[in-house]
């Protein structure tokens, strides 16, 4: 449906509505400070149970606490990120009994970023800042040897992993175009998502790992990249290459996910509900 | 040239009802049932109906905001909903219980943003703009965060921020809901005025009848998703009985309501004193002339029809139309 010329335009429209997100939350400056602090929790803590554990253990599914570091990092980084940029999506059923979702329907602009711009949480960056201050402590801390590809794969394996998580938020979301109270559902894979990544997958077991790190791609989030930074082979017998395919699964992902939006709307435009 | 075209325009829903205590039962209702219609450049068309008639939703498939079941639809010659986004930059939508505005900020910056969302060059907006402040007096509040808005003003706010991307059509959702009389009026006046330029088709669903008398020449009356009605109200009068009132103020109560042949007696007031006859075919002097046989007159008024009379009857006999 694009045009050609009017992408720079589209582009522009997408910047007011971010700029008028960040104004419309200034003008509620106090409680905007108070969440801001607050949202930091929630990642604090992730970490600090990581820390208590290996407070009895010495060794988490056969890795170190700085090895794990890198693994807690890039789940906390990539979720916080995620849920900053698109974790508001799960308030689609209130987008569409409130009527704004019709609203953005009738404007010439695609439907999902005008939501996520409209509702972006801009109090949750402390969250993803916190994050990415734990994933460079960790990839500093860990004594990982650099070399070219693993620097990319530094910078690369985050940014893939937000992708896997916005789309995972973007296509629970989907499911409540058909049924209006999943919003648990949805939470239980997405936070569910993000405590699975913030353990090496070797502490899972049978079926559970089976179904989450390779049926759903969990295991490409943060272990298999950990494992190609730290240049350790995966005690699952798993190639060296796997810890790269990130890019590649988090595009799969967001294929799906874009797939899931399209279906979904196109289920509400005929049911109305 | 016709700015709005549907054929056979049908929309079905699926609801589910509790049936027993884990059951549900799926049902289909028809919201709208095979609507034609064809309005052209610069027309103001009343669009109504009792509730659940289907109003909204075919707004919303004009609008692409819903894909029809069957039939088609085309605005400005494009398909709503695969041509949605740039459909959208030809029309306007404004619906009465939902908001275009940004809640939190001026009103002012709302209008700024829809300036980048419509991508309209500068010029052209603050034009648009300039007018609609002098038209519904917008600068005493312009400065106030939409939230804090009375309902009269905000819908003033609504219906510039339809209008600043100069839309072919403007669609209107019920605009006077909950209004008070003075702001009704603005709104009605603001629209007549946007009516009377004659480049823009009015489309104007709504509940209260005195808008379309203000606005609309040509009124679509629909129930059950079928319309029921299409022509002017003058046409709506003539067919459903356009019947005039007489008002018989009387000195003393009469001991039963007098029978006058072709004019019924509708209400007995003000215990018997007043007395209200429907005109259907006896003229207003053969009512006079037979009640004054009976008793004193006072006064004598004549009521002109009330279309929202009219509407009742239709709403309540819509099964012989066909």
């Amino acid at each position: 449906m694009a045009e050609p010329g009017t992408l720079t335009g589209s582009w522009r429209a997408y910047r007011a509505l971010l700029g008028a997100q960040a104004r419309s939350q200034a003008a509620y400056r106090t409680s905007f400070v108070v969440d801001l602090v607050g949202n930091m929790g929630a990642t604090v803590f992730d970490v600090v149970t990581v820390l208590v554990l290996f407070g009895v253990t010495r060794e988490l599914g056969g890795f170190t606490l700085r090895e794990t570091l890198v693994v807690v990092g890039l789940s906390s980084f990539a979720f916080a990120t995620a849920d900053l940029l698109v974790g508001n999506i799960e308030r689609l059923p209130r987008y569409v009994r409130t009527g704004l979702f019709d609203a953005v329907l009738v404007r010439p602009l695609a439907a999902l970023p005008q939501l996520l711009l409209m509702d972006l949480p801009l109090r949750k960056v402390s969250r993803a800042v916190f994050g990415l201050a734990v994933l460079v402590f960790a990839l500093v801390s860990a004594g990982i040897g650099w070399t070219p590809g693993r620097v990319a794969l530094a910078v690369v394996a985050p940014l893939a992993a937000v992708v896997f998580f916005a789309a995972l938020f973007v296509t629970t979301a989907t499911v409540s175009f058909y049924w209006v109270d999943s919003g648990e559902l949805a939470n239980s894979v997405t936070y569910g998502g993000r405590d699975f990544t913030s353990y090496p997958v070797t502490v899972y077991g049978g079926w559970f790992r089976a179904i989450f790190a390779y049926g759903l791609g969990f295991a490409f989030v943060s272990y298999h990249p950990a494992l190609a930074l730290l240049g350790r082979a995966d005690p699952l017998g798993l190639p060296a290459w796997v810890g790269w395919a990130s890019p590649g699964v988090a595009l799969v992902a967001a294929a799906v996910a874009a797939l899931a939006w399209r279906v979904g709307i196109r289920h509400y435009r005929s049911t109305g509900s | 040239m016709n700015v709005i075209e549907m054929n056979g325009l049908r929309k079905e829903f699926t609801v589910r009802v509790k049936a027993g205590r884990l059951r549900r039962e799926k049902r289909t209702v028809t919201a709208v049932d095979g609507v034609d219609l064809r309005v052209e450049r610069g027309e103001m068309l009343g669009y109504i109906g009792p509730n659940g008639a289907g109003k909204s939703t075919t707004l919303k498939m004009l609008t692409g905001v819903l894909t029809p079941s069957a039939g088609h639809a085309r605005v400005c010659g494009l398909r709503p909903v695969p041509d949605r986004t740039r459909l959208a930059l030809r029309i306007g939508v404004v619906f009465g219980q939902r908001s275009q505005l940004w809640w939190d900020l001026p009103l002012r910056d709302s209008f700024a943003l829809l300036r980048h969302v419509y991508r309209v060059p500068a010029g052209e907006h603050a034009a648009r703009l300039a007018r609609c402040r002098s038209l519904l007096d917008l600068d005493e509040f312009l400065d106030t965060p939409v939230r804090q808005l009375s309902l009269g003003q905000r819908m003033r706010g609504e219906l510039t921020a339809a209008l600043l991307h100069g839309p072919e059509v403007l669609f209107l959702d019920e605009p006077t809901i909950g209004l008070d009389v003075v702001s009704k009026q603005a709104v009605r006046g603001f629209l007549a005025e946007l009516g009377r330029a004659g480049d823009t088709t009015l489309v104007l669903t709504t509940h209260d009848l005195a808008d379309i008398e203000r606005l609309c020449r040509r009124l679509v009356v629909i129930d059950h998703g079928q319309v029921v009605h299409d022509g002017s109200i003058a046409a709506l009068h003539s067919r459903y009985g356009s019947r005039r009132m007489v008002v018989a103020e009387l000195d003393a109560a009469l001991p039963a309501p007098p029978v006058l042949p072709g004019a019924p007696v509708q209400r007995v007031e003000a215990d018997g004193r007043r007395l209200v006859f429907a005109l259907e075919s006896a003229s207003v002097a053969e009512v006079v002339a037979g009640l004054a046989g009976l008793a004193t007159l006072r006064d004598i008024s004549i009521v002109e029809p009330d279309i929202e009379e009219v509407v009742a009857r239709l709403y309540r006999a819509p099964a012989e139309v066909g």
